[in-house]
């Protein structure tokens, strides 16, 4: 029987690898922005799974500051989104390779 | 599941089905306080961001013809398989370590919460100026902006716009002067 440490590792380390195929294989900004969301997810499994294993209060710290991280990432990125929406009418990252507009 | 959707909506669905298990995760690893935070602040506020921007934007089915279209075989191949060779390494290297056999304990919120006015203090007014500039930024970055132009791209812009103008305007038709030539 495999102990729980190790599965919990293993969930984040699947949840990672999943959003690192969303970030690599999607166009659209806004299915990369999900896919970044769930790479940050793993990233507070782990430390959460560390903190729970050596039974100090640390590792939930980090995933507050990594929860606070998230959510002002993700605010800043959908504005962004808007507004190359809004200047470009498309959300294709292949598009939007030039810097001058 | 999120990653291979084509509709938006169906794939923010499917991210709140994460989050929330991560949650049930993270309510049996002994951290009840973290678990409610998740559901409350990803599975509440991020998704709610995310449909908002979904929303204001109508990505709707030509968005999933689109997505359709762009998600070849061959495109998602390569990648998959360099992350599948990344995730093989990352479990030998998870299991080849001496196993031992793990108590769960419940942290409770309250010693995280001495923990973290205690000696995180520091990491917690930072995390308040990277959240204060989060919202200016997004502020700043949200309201519509009309792109600052050299004088001599202006010039050029002008003469163009000039040239639009000097068309002559098509004549208007509507209700009102129909009544008045009438």
């Amino acid at each position: 029987m495999i102990d729980s440490a190790h599965m919990v590792l293993m969930v984040a380390t699947v949840l990672f690898a999943l959003g690192l195929v969303g970030v690599l294989t999607r166009k659209n900004v806004v299915f990369m922005l999900i896919s970044v969301e769930i790479m940050l997810n793993a990233a507070g499994l782990a430390f959460v799974a560390a903190g729970s294993k050596w039974q100090q209060p640390d590792g939930q710290v980090m995933f507050l500051f990594i929860l606070a991280m998230a959510a002002a990432e993700v605010s800043i990125g959908l504005a962004l989104v808007l507004q190359i929406y809004h200047q470009h009418k498309t959300l294709d990252v292949d598009r939007l390779k030039e810097l001058r507009d | 599941m999120v990653i291979t959707r084509f509709h938006p909506v169906h794939a923010l669905l499917y991210l709140a089905v994460s989050f929330l298990s991560v949650g049930m995760i993270f309510l049996s690893l002994g951290a009840p306080f973290v678990a409610a935070l998740e559901v409350i602040v990803y599975a509440g506020a991020i998704i709610v961001l995310f449909i908002f921007v979904v929303m204001m934007l109508n990505l709707g089915r030509e968005t999933a013809h689109q997505e359709k279209e762009w998600l070849k075989p061959k495109v998602w191949l390569l990648p998959s398989a360099l992350v599948l060779v990344l995730l093989a390494e990352m479990i030998i290297l998870l299991f080849t370590d001496s196993k031992q056999p793990m108590q769960v304990a419940v942290v409770d919120p309250r010693k995280l919460a001495l923990s973290l006015y205690g000696e995180y203090i520091i990491a917690v007014e930072l995390t308040g100026f990277l959240l204060m500039a989060g919202i200016v930024g997004a502020a700043h970055i949200g309201k519509h902006m009309h792109t600052p132009m050299h004088r001599f791209l202006q010039n050029g812009h002008g003469e163009k716009e000039k040239a639009k103008q000097t068309r002559p305007p098509e004549p208007v038709s509507n209700e009102q002067t129909v009544l008045h030539d009438r």
